[in-house]
């Protein structure tokens, strides 16, 4: 009697789970949700913000400020590169958040801490990668993070195909991102050399750039500009110089620095020129 | 001094017929090559995180071993009522609260040893690096922090009632001055007077754990602690766990030991 009632409830229990394991895929959005999405739901993006936070940790060095420290935490652009390096100086000076010892405690404690402002070098970029992805993976819309990643593997890391598949991978989950697009963009150009599809690449992106900037009240000029210099210096490259000074001209009108573009554009509108000695000859 | 060690080595061979260790040694390890065959980009010699969870899993291991430890001995001992027989041997007071601490201590101690090695070979093994000095220096410190916690616990265990609200006072404790004890003054200055006064006070009242926690410099490999305030850390410990245990005697001395 015990075996058939045992039998009895594992027959039973097969054919609940026959019955709801096709319901339960539908309950997270078609199945198609990750685990972490099923079990953390929204909270999930805190914690890709906490962890891409963690990257930039982990590019000081640990050399950080808590929530008790007045200053705040370094910009999250500079983890994206030294692409400013006027701004370094002032960088280490605005992150000197400990200043001189409160008092004795304080003072003692900096001998098991970190006190010293260094980024990571060498190849140990890579130490911030894990977070970068494990962000990702909390949160697929984090665009910064596909972008960041990228930026050290293709040019500090040379993994120029992870940087490549990362990147299509954050487009994949971002169709609209004319962040992705342009630094899929760069790799083409600067790593691949393969211009064309560059600048395809930066085409749409600058199409993406213009269908949010209709939605939005102040568009990000900054964005736009690097894009349309990046194509400017392609096409220029590449000897089109009619289509090189049309996106200098764009960049003009959004650049703090126009008379820098306005050099360039006469630059290349003198060699559009006819020469006049070649011409006599 | 002989019965001291006796009543320790009593601790001791508990902590390895207890589950306990065993249980937070496997789950620590279990994590940690969980989080090692994580592919990164394809790149297997990053070591940061992982040494940075082996770390962390081995400090919340240290402190539920150090407290929970501690926090059932005395009462142990007055439930199954050998605390009896023990004092009758005679065995004073001053000596079961001596024996108890050094026991658990040393038994901790040894816990962090296994956990250390253990750390050691993951980290080596990823990065090919030894820096077995900066792990020694870790893991003295640690243990230093953990003598203070196990002389609060003690004191705990004769001042609650019961071990499960003795072992949760210790850990919130022990948890918040870890977190924030550090920047209690930075707290201070922005309350009013009394409130300011008091938090400040508390600021130099509280035993320091923050300082015994190097996690960041051997993950971050920033160099070692200078050995003199390696030193005077350990100083510092010394006495805050000796002004413990001394809290503890007067305490347990008046004791009614029947329930």
């Amino acid at each position: 009697m015990p075996y058939l009632l045992l039998a009895l409830l594992a027959t039973l229990c097969f054919s609940v789970a026959t019955y709801l394991q096709p319901r339960t895929a539908s309950w997270s959005q078609r199945g198609q949700d990750s685990v972490m999405k099923v079990l953390l739901g929204d909270g999930r993006r805190l914690l890709a913000n906490h962890l891409f936070a963690k990257a930039d940790v982990y590019f000081h060095s640990g050399y950080y400020p808590t929530i008790f420290d007045s200053t705040e935490p370094p910009k999250e652009k500079h983890m994206l590169g030294h692409e400013h390096e006027g701004a370094e100086q002032e960088h280490e000076e605005e992150e000197d958040f400990m200043g001189k010892p409160r008092n004795w405690v304080d003072a003692f404690s900096r001998n098991f801490k970190i006190t010293k402002h260094t980024h990571l070098e060498n190849g140990r970029e890579k130490e911030i990668l894990p977070w970068l992805k494990l962000s990702a993976e909390m949160d697929p819309h984090l665009i910064e993070t596909y972008t960041v990643a990228a930026y050290w593997l293709a040019n500090h890391l040379g993994k120029v195909s992870d940087a490549e598949e990362f990147l299509r991978q954050g487009l994949r989950e971002n169709p609209q991102s004319y962040e992705i697009l342009f630094a899929l963009g760069r790799i083409y150009y600067n790593q691949y050399h393969d211009a064309a599809r560059a600048r395809n690449v930066w085409e749409l992106a600058l199409k993406r750039w213009r269908a949010r900037a209709a939605e939005q009240k102040q568009p990000n000029s900054i964005d736009f500009e690097q894009i349309v210099v990046n194509l400017g210096r392609l096409e220029e490259d590449q000897g089109n110089l009619v289509s090189a000074i049309q996106y200098y001209e764009q960049a003009k009108q959004v650049s703090p620095a126009p008379q820098h573009l306005q050099k360039q554009i006469d630059d290349l509108k003198r060699k559009l020129e006819p020469n006049p000695q070649a011409s006599r000859q | 001094m002989k019965i001291v060690s006796a009543l320790a080595g009593i601790v001791v061979k508990e902590l390895y017929r207890r589950k306990d260790f065993y249980v937070l040694f496997v789950l620590t390890a279990l994590v940690t090559v969980m989080m090692a065959s994580i592919n990164f980009f394809h790149d297997k010699s990053i070591a940061g995180y992982l040494k940075e969870a082996c770390l962390w899993l081995i400090w919340v291991s240290a402190l539920v071993i150090a407290i929970v430890t501690t926090a059932r001995q005395i009462p142990a001992e007055r439930e199954n009522r050998t605390i009896f027989p023990l004092l009758a041997k005679p065995v004073t007071r001053n000596q079961v609260v001596l024996g108890k601490f050094g026991g658990c201590w040393l038994a901790t101690g040894i816990a962090l040893v296994v956990f250390y090695v253990f750390f050691t070979i993951v980290a080596g093994t990823r990065e090919n690096q030894w820096p077995i000095v900066n792990y020694l220096q870790a893991l003295w410190l640690q243990w230093m922090m953990l003598a203070i916690v196990i002389a609060l616990a003690l004191l705990g265990s004769i001042v609650f009632a019961a071990p499960s609200s003795n072992s949760t006072i210790c850990f919130v404790i022990v948890i918040g001055i870890l977190l924030v004890g550090g920047h209690l003054d930075q707290v201070a200055l922005r309350q009013s007077e009394p409130v300011r006064t008091i938090t400040y006070a508390l600021y130099f009242l509280i035993p320091h754990l923050e300082w015994y926690d190097v996690r960041q410099l051997v993950f971050f490999e920033q160099g070692l602690v200078p050995w003199s305030a390696c030193g005077l850390a350990t100083l510092y410990a010394a006495f805050y766990s000796a002004m413990l245990l001394l809290a503890t005697w007067i305490l347990f001395r008046r004791k009614a030991l029947n329930l």
